[in-house]
């Protein structure tokens, strides 16, 4: 078992859709469902889910695209540490071409600063171990899939004793996101699709609040088609039912208490602070920061640097559909002055962000 | 938030050998510590993340089969 091509299954796809049909026509009304996850955008598109469900059905794509939230001022500050001498910035490759107020990590690159992609955080410590006389900056962009791997990194670094490694800490939490968007009266919400990385560290139990306080159904869901399929099915069925509450679809990987490993590393490394996030503005206690044990690894201690004033393009509306407010097709800049070749906002370049999906997928 | 499904090959200490589809890389399980040789993990920036359940897979798959001849009866004309 490949745990992959088992549940892409085209004909159980069809099945399930006939389903999902069927519980539409019971429930008699048109249904909102946001997946949070920008994976899960991507794996919609790719796969042509919108095709096989019902048009009563409508799919709003969450801000869970962690390059897309980071806000301008971190491209910014990011540059600025850039343009420092013995400084070498590594970073996840998604993150090179979002453009900042005027520039982007690729531009500085291209005129001569030290920038590297990596796949990992752990990479980004061997090259720390590597060049000794240099500085070298990780910036720390993610949810909670990917927050934990940074957490394990300093401890690593700390272990060997690593003095030039440094991170630029921009990560996020999704629950405080999904409170925010469920107490927006203007964002019609009628279950979500869980994101089914970052709630295998963080469990099952992290989106209770939710279906108790907010009446919200919620399934954590795979990235694959059949997953997504079974997931949508699911919510129906507790739409249908009028019984609001927290399933596990993707029980082969989530667990109600998650990764308790991760999570405790995530607790020790960094401290909960108010962050925020791009369009959206600031959401209380949702992000991290490095915890004070760990400041002598805080870039943003050991480097005193500011980045330019921040400046965001007037006609990019990735904020509203980072909320699933807008579709990418209302924005006047969609396909012509942003394109995956010049990116105006963040949405189009990340490899999960929504408009990057509608314009290589069309509306799906 | 990809992350892929590989089996551990090897293992020393937080270090660990995996291998898919016929590549292997190494990964650390600071994250998965009572990983052991044999298991399916999930991994996402050099990290396994949790460990995927065979067993779950399968009746993953059943329900979703079972689900899907269930329409039968519910069949939209």
């Amino acid at each position: 078992m490949k745990f992959i091509d088992e549940f892409r299954d085209g004909g159980i796809a069809h099945d399930l859709s006939i389903k999902i049909a069927a519980t539409m026509d019971r429930i008699g009304r048109p249904v909102s469902l946001m997946e949070v996850c920008g994976t899960h955008t991507m794996s919609i598109y790719r796969h042509g889910i919108k095709t096989i469900l019902p048009l009563s059905i409508k799919l709003l794509s969450g801000p869970g695209c962690p390059v897309c939230v980071t806000p301008n001022s971190y491209l910014d500050h990011a540059v600025a540490l850039a343009r420092q001498d013995t400084v070498t910035i590594a970073t996840f490759g998604d993150m090179l071409n979002v453009p900042g107020s005027s520039t982007s990590l690729a531009r500085e690159r291209a005129a001569g600063r030290d920038i590297r992609t990596v796949y990992s955080p752990l990479d980004a410590l061997t090259i720390a171990k590597n060049n000794p006389d240099k500085k070298v900056i990780f910036l720390a962009v993610g949810f909670e899939t990917t927050s934990p791997t940074i957490a394990g990194t300093i401890l690593e670094a700390r272990d060997q004793k690593v003095s030039n490694f440094f991170v630029s800490c921009a990560h996020k939490l999704i629950p405080p996101a999904m409170k925010l968007l469920v107490e927006d009266p203007d964002i019609p919400i009628d279950g979500f699709i869980c994101p089914a990385h970052v709630s295998a560290i963080i469990g099952s139990q992290a989106y209770e609040f939710l279906a108790k306080d907010y009446r919200k159904p919620c399934v954590i869901t795979g990235f694959e088609p059949l997953d997504i399929l079974q997931g949508i099915y699911m919510l129906l069925e507790q739409i249908l039912i009028k019984a609001p509450r927290v399933e596990i679809q993707y029980s082969r990987v989530v667990k109600q208490q998650g990764n308790t490993t991760a999570l405790n590393l995530i607790a020790k490394v960094f401290k909960k602070t108010d962050a925020v996030w791009r369009g959206i503005g600031t959401i209380p206690e949702s992000g991290l920061s490095l915890a004070p044990a760990y400041s002598p690894f805080d870039a943003d201690d050991v480097f005193r640097v500011t980045g330019e004033q921040e400046k965001e393009h007037p006609g990019c509306l990735c904020g509203e559909v980072i909320k699933g407010k807008r579709e990418p097709e209302t924005c006047s800049l969609f396909r012509t002055v942003c394109t995956p070749i010049s990116p105006v906002g963040p949405c189009m370049v990340s490899q999960e962000g929504t408009c990057a999906a509608h314009y290589k997928y069309g509306e799906g | 938030c990809l992350a892929v499904p590989m089996k551990i090959i090897n293992k020393d200490g937080f270090s660990a050998m995996v291998e898919a589809g016929g590549v292997s890389r190494e990964i650390n399980l600071r994250l998965l510590e009572d990983a052991q040789v044999g298991d399916y993990v999930l991994v996402h920036a050099g990290f396994a993340i949790e460990k995927i359940d065979e067993q779950e897979a399968r009746e993953t798959l059943q329900l979703m089969q079972q689900i899907a001849q269930l329409n039968a009866e519910d069949e939209v004309h």
